[in-house]
């Protein structure tokens, strides 16, 4: 009885795809397309079957993968000649161990003309620096900013903050209020690097970040120390024991409303409101020293989507690549998947995205994962460290700077001398 | 000329062989030896590149930040083995002995002692990074309770106390195991041998260096090696509670936690590099297996038999 269950079970099995085959138009190509987005498969294929209803004739078949493993699991699938027609890639150094390889389909404005009007530090973001070619197109950005609770800023009679001095009175406010100013802890290294550009951007300014890559400026630079001078500032109004307080007690802290603002990534506003629903975030950009000025947030992106070198459909995946390009994807990823897109005139029906995307008009690239995460040791390797060092007080911001541009200097030029 | 004749007896003894065999080669030759292979390529992600000789084991050995980080993962393993030495395994040999001599409720204390041991580590990271919070751990909240506030501290998060607190989380959680084997040792010991003994001196302290801890020397053996396998791969406990970093500024880092996110990568830091990784690999491997070795041989030549 068993076997004959099994036997009928395997038979099905081999028959099924054949039955599909049958039953679906002799046209229709399949694509595939992998994904490190697990908890977004709904919305993916939301977005998969408008895509279909507009290009009849291609199907696209939507895998995810665990986000941890899929690196592994990618690089593995390519090197075995075992390609997705169309992928997720990680941006920056993690985009370029993939695109190295000569694994992904060049792309330029030929093939997908959205791209040129894409900003250019997002494109830059899935560019190879060794050929200048394009291999993906850029999806969501994050930016380093300030979240703060408005109950208790409300409470309190405090304002968003428009000069760093505005910054560090509303802490002392908070902090004589009984409550911890910032939830922030150091001791989970990458938090470090979060912090330092969330509240160092604007007494960094885009300046500097110019000179740097122009190689006239490092990051002993004036500016740069000014910015870690600020920094160093906050340590009074952190958690007591903020050494010690690793990166989830933080978001607790904030969460539960202990603490009143958290300097961090927009990332965290998801998680923020699906642990308290409550709570109401209101956002700025960590200003500087002057009024002036515009305050500026630091950002990057996530990565981008991309064509696999070897696909057989490759007009198929071209057409699904323009569509992940247009302002009605962009729209939908937007709204449904709640992430901030580079793609020109979206606009946000969640108005704290919209305000992330409006601070995102001023902004510095998180310029260690940017620049700097292409080899070892690292810029984030090294700030995150000697942040660290600095915020137990076991370095001054001058070390600081010194440290990490000699790290660099290892293997960056123009930071030789 | 060798003549092997297939009897019944022969394949039976190759049909039990080859599965073991066959798991022992793919599961632990094979990945030791590509291992070895790995060191000497250069690696673009998960891409082998060129052979590159040595220049693997010259960068993470000879090459400054890199060399620097080594020799401090490298420092930190022999102080943890050190430290081990002294807290796990002689608070482990004074359980022991007190065991040994049936105290009050000896059962209960046995069961007391040994009971963490069979926790899973990630439990006991878990567990222990809870306890030393810096807000709400029992560790500092109990401090302060008796009025101590000066001593409670972010224990995990001072480069003066991160590896101290690593260290005796270690200590706590498996002393139970050096207290056992220990203990299974002084049973060993016949009692018709300390009566006799006894009879010469009172002296306690006389009687365990010269005939106690001589009849034991097999059971020093086997935890002092064990005890130094373990603080050189020394892993799990580190990256649970400190992280791949060594939190803080790499004041807990070990050879273990280097190796791996030299290897596989940190996500939010850094980039791979298998070349590198591997090469550390083979060095932490060649360390131990023949540091383990000479000691097995010398540790093994003192010990007496009855």
């Amino acid at each position: 009885m068993q076997r004959k269950l099994i036997l009928s079970a395997l038979a099905a099995a081999v028959a099924a795809p054949a039955v599909i085959a049958a039953t679906a138009p002799t046209f229709a190509q399949e694509i595939s397309f992998w994904s490190w987005r697990q908890e977004d498969r709904e919305q993916y294929e939301e977005i998969i079957a408008r895509f279909e209803a507009q290009n009849p004739g291609v199907e696209v078949a939507f895998e995810a993968f665990e986000a941890s493993q899929y690196a592994t699991i990618l690089s593995t699938a390519l090197a075995a000649d075992n390609a997705p027609d169309s992928m997720m890639v990680r941006a920056y150094g993690a985009f370029e161990a993939v695109a190295n390889g000569g694994y992904l389909m060049p792309l330029d404005e030929d093939k997908v003309p959205a791209l040129a009007d894409f900003p250019q530090s997002a494109v830059d973001a899935v560019t190879l620096r060794s050929d200048g070619v394009t291999y993906a197109v850029p999806f969501a950005s994050q930016t380093m900013l300030v979240m703060y609770n408005k109950a208790i800023f409300d409470d309190l009679g405090i304002d968003e903050p428009q000069t760093w001095d505005d910054l560090i009175a509303a802490a002392e406010t908070i902090t004589e209020a009984g409550m911890f100013a910032f939830a922030n802890g150091t001791a989970t290294a990458w938090q470090n690097e979060t912090l330092t550009f969330s509240l160092g951007a604007s007494t960094m300014g885009q300046d500097f970040i110019a000179d740097m890559r122009a190689g006239e400026a490092d990051f002993t630079d004036e500016r740069f120390i000014e910015a870690l001078e600020k920094v160093n500032e906050i340590k009074p109004y952190l958690p007591d024991g903020y050494q010690g307080l690793d990166y989830p007690s933080a978001q607790q802290l904030f969460v539960s409303g202990l603490a009143a603002m958290f300097a961090g990534g927009s990332f965290e506003i998801a998680n923020f409101r699906s642990q308290n629903p409550d709570l109401e975030i209101g956002l700025f950009a960590a200003p500087g020293a002057d009024e002036g000025d515009t305050p500026l947030v630091a950002t990057f992106f996530d990565g981008g989507y991309a064509g696999s070198a070897t696909t057989e459909h490759e007009e198929a995946v071209l057409k699904w690549l323009n569509f992940l390009a247009t302002q009605e994807f962009g729209q939908m990823f937007a709204n449904s998947l709640g992430n901030i897109t580079p793609i020109p005139g979206v606009t946000f029906e969640d108005p704290l995205l919209q305000e992330v995307a409006d601070l995102n008009a001023n902004s510095i690239p998180y310029v260690m994962l940017t620049d700097f995460r292409y080899q070892e040791p690292s810029g984030s390797v090294l700030i995150q460290s000697e942040v660290q060092k600095m915020m137990a007080g076991e370095a001054t911001p001058e070390e600081v700077g010194q440290a990490v541009t000699e790290g660099i200097a290892t293997y960056h030029e123009p930071f030789q001398d | 000329m060798l003549n092997f004749r297939l009897t019944g007896r022969g394949l039976w003894i190759a049909f039990l062989i080859i599965p073991p065999l066959a798991v022992m080669v793919t599961f632990v030759a094979y990945p030791i030896v590509s291992a070895l292979a790995y060191a000497f390529y250069d690696w673009n992600g998960l891409q082998r590149g060129e052979f590159v000789w040595f220049e693997n084991f010259r960068i993470v050995l000879f090459q400054e930040p890199f060399a620097e980080w080594t020799r401090r993962a490298f420092m930190h393993n022999v102080i943890v083995f050190f430290s081990l030495m002294v807290v796990q395994n002689g608070f482990g040999f004074i359980l022991a002995y007190a065991l040994w001599r049936e105290p009050f409720g000896a059962a209960f204390h046995r069961v007391a002692v040994f009971l963490p041991v069979v926790l899973s580590t990630v439990i006991i990271g878990f567990l222990w990074k809870l306890f030393f919070h810096p807000i709400f751990g029992v560790v500092n909240q109990s401090l302060r309770a008796v009025g101590l506030d000066d001593l409670a501290q972010p224990w995990l998060g001072q480069s003066e106390t991160a590896l101290g607190a690593l260290i005796f989380v270690n200590a706590w959680a498996w002393v139970g195991f050096p207290t056992l084997v220990f203990l299974a040792g002084l049973q060993r010991i016949p009692p018709e041998l300390l009566d006799a003994a006894r009879m010469e001196t009172d002296n306690e302290w006389i009687l365990i260096r010269k005939i106690v801890w001589p009849l034991i020397a097999p059971s020093a053996t086997i935890v002092f090696i064990l005890l130094f396998i373990g603080s050189f791969n020394w892993f799990e406990l580190p990256y649970i509670m400190v992280g791949l970093d060594g939190s803080p500024f790499g004041s807990t880092d070990v050879l273990g936690l280097y190796f791996y996110r030299t290897a596989f990568g940190n996500q939010s830091a850094g980039v791979q590099d298998f070349g590198q990784g591997s090469a550390l690999a083979v060095l932490i491997f060649a360390f131990i297996a023949v540091v383990a070795a000479f000691w097995t041989v010398r540790l093994r030549r003192r010990e007496i038999q009855i």
